[in-house]
């Protein structure tokens, strides 16, 4: 009756099987494994330049002078090599924005996930995600000329240039990428643990926070990691509002330097390639590096659910 | 037809379900036990689809009372609403009244979590918390509803005991409730249901998902619970109504069809459509 649709059998019978397989076919293949490859080649080549440079840096300034150092200035005639310096501008800045971020993501997911309804939730999450997308030199400015002149207000020891206000604006930015991964693994948890909780007398309160959010910790684990890489990691921010004084301090309120703001300090002056000063970006490259690979790879971990054992 | 019976105000007697709600001869032997809950022309919806169409169901104290009746008949619902769980899903809603006792516990006043509290439900998919353990899982309804525990190691035993699991699981108490096998899982959360001590309990299809040895155990349960609790239990399988059930209600597309005691129904059935389910004719 369908033999309308079908290849006839006359047909059909002539398609020989031992036909080889097409040329065009093959060469799709090899295609699309060079565009696959290119973004391994790219990371595998960005690595070796960091290796190679670090190394020529480490020829010249010791490890002890590098991590056993709390100035910064190798671009001044009395050179110090301290990382600190530059670490804690990235921890202090990162710490204020994932500070910020994780309470108010993990707040915003449990409202989208838990207590909006439908309408809401699809109307809210996709906003919400509009403030991840605004280009961070617009943030930068807006912790220089606002946000910073606002918490003036409030704090009159605060510098012009600081780490409490580009870490706070940076937490704004942050956070929608948090909310929105936090209520992808919220919104995944079972309906029939919800269900659980609410017939043994669980409010939707008790619910969301003893139930379905243990129950998403790897999700809302891996969601806080990839926020705390973005903080360490973003550079526009802290370049504008930050100051680019390295300093080790844990005091938000003078300016520092962040290991990002340093290289693009370094890379826009004018440092001649190839030498010492030029070499220390790389240097500090490679710790950044070295901070998010590890964070990345605990983030991983965790979506896999490998920690999830451990949660109990 | 309604059933000629007096729902009763805050304070007064206890109903008595004279006549059976359709009408029918009373069955039922004067001697018959109390009533604990009673369904007052209940209407349930899911969003435009009315679900149950008007319920009118005595569940009597000290006993376990079956539903039966064909996918979709509104069995689920009707259990559901009985502790008002059905309105947490969305768009659902519920009309009538259900009476716990002499209250109305979808009277103006009533806070659903209260209600809760006093009626426990187990799901048709046992559902261990999964971050939680053994011991944590019994002990989830107070900590999840903010109370601590006196004794919390007596409590753990004997809802455990209760539930027939204790001695599988008394030297593993910490590990993960979801390490258990899938009728051990599903004692752990009558357990779980018991340690909060309702004084009814509610069980949609406990046994579904479960192998007949595991199966057996859970009615074996239910024939212990019956002692203390009051027991609804909505179930696929007429075999398991008739082992465990006292009374048994047989419900047809959103309707009660026929109710009465569990030999009456089997034995007996007033209704052509009942007996054509129970002898496997249709559904």
């Amino acid at each position: 009756m369908s033999s309308e649709t079908a290849i006839p059998r006359s047909v059909a019978a002539r398609i020989p099987l031992r036909a080889p397989r097409s040329l065009r076919e093959r060469l799709v293949g090899v295609v699309l494994l060079v565009c696959a490859a290119c973004s391994v080649i790219t990371t595998l080549g960005i690595v070796l330049v960091l290796i190679v440079e670090t190394t020529a840096f480490f020829r010249e300034v010791s490890f002890r002078q590098f991590f056993g150092d709390i100035q910064w200035t190798p671009l001044f005639a009395k050179k110090h090599f301290g990382i600190w310096a530059l670490v804690s501008g990235t921890v202090l800045t990162s710490a204020i924005a994932i500070l910020t971020a994780v309470p108010l993501g993990l707040m915003a997911a449990a409202y989208l996930s838990e207590f909006a309804n439908e309408r809401i939730r699809r109307l809210l999450k996709p906003s919400m995600e509009i403030l991840a997308g605004i280009p961070t030199v617009v943030y930068g400015y807006f912790a220089l000329t606002f946000m910073t002149p606002l918490l003036q207000k409030f704090i009159p020891s605060l510098a012009g240039f600081n780490a409490l206000s580009p870490g706070l604006v940076m937490g704004i930015m942050i956070f929608p990428t948090v909310a929105s991964l936090s209520e992808d693994a919220m919104y995944a948890v079972p309906t029939s643990l919800r269900e659980a909780a609410y017939a043994l007398g669980a409010t939707r309160l008790a619910t969301t926070f003893r139930v379905v959010m243990p129950s998403a910790f790897s999700g809302i684990g891996a969601s806080v990691i990839l926020g705390v890489s973005r903080a360490i990691g973003e550079t526009m921010i802290v370049a504008i509002a930050a100051g680019q004084q390295p300093r080790f301090t844990f005091d938000p309120r003078v300016p520092v330097e962040t290991m990002t703001a340093y290289i693009v300090q370094v890379s826009l002056g004018d440092t001649p390639t190839g030498t010492l000063e030029y070499r220390t970006i790389f240097a500090v490259g490679m710790v950044l590096f070295v901070f998010t690979l590890a964070l990345n790879v605990v983030a991983h971990r965790l979506r896999q659910g490998v920690l999830k054992d451990s949660v109990q | 037809m309604e059933p000629a019976l007096k729902i009763p105000d805050k304070g007064s007697p206890k109903p008595e379900l004279k006549r059976r709600p359709d009408g029918s001869d009373p069955a039922d032997d004067p001697a018959a036990p109390q009533i604990k809950m009673f369904a007052k022309s209940l209407r349930a919806w899911f969003g435009p689809a009315e679900a149950l169409r008007g319920i009118t169901l005595p569940i009597r104290k000290n006993c376990v009372t079956a539903i039966i009746g064909p996918s979709g008949c509104g069995k689920s619902t009707f259990v559901r609403c009985l502790n008002r769980m059905h309105e947490v899903v969305p768009l659902a809603r519920v009309e009538g009244e259900v009476y716990l006792d002499a209250e109305n516990i979808y009277g103006p006043s009533i806070n659903p979590i209260a209600v809760r509290k006093r009626i426990g439900m187990v799901f048709q998919k046992a559902n261990p918390f999964p971050t939680m353990s053994i011991r944590q899982n019994v002990l989830a309804g107070l900590s999840l509803q903010g109370l601590r525990c006196r004794a919390p190691e007596e409590l753990v035993e004997n809802a455990l005991r209760k539930a027939a699991l204790w001695d599988e699981v008394k030297d593993i108490l910490d590990r993960s409730g979801v390490s258990l096998s899938g009728g051990q899982q599903q004692r752990l959360c009558i357990a779980r249901a018991l340690a909060l001590e309702p004084e009814v309990l509610l069980m949609d299809e406990p046994c579904s998902a479960l192998d007949p040895i595991a199966t057996a155990k859970i009615e074996d349960l239910i024939h212990e619970l019956r002692e203390s609790y009051t027991v609804v239990i909505v179930t696929h399988n007429m075999q398991q109504a008739a082992r465990v059930a006292d009374f048994t209600a047989f419900f047809y597309l959103g309707e009660l069809i026929e109710y009465g005691k569990t030999e009456t129904i089997f034995k007996t059935p007033q209704d052509p459509r009942t007996e054509a389910y129970i002898t496997g004719r249709f559904g």
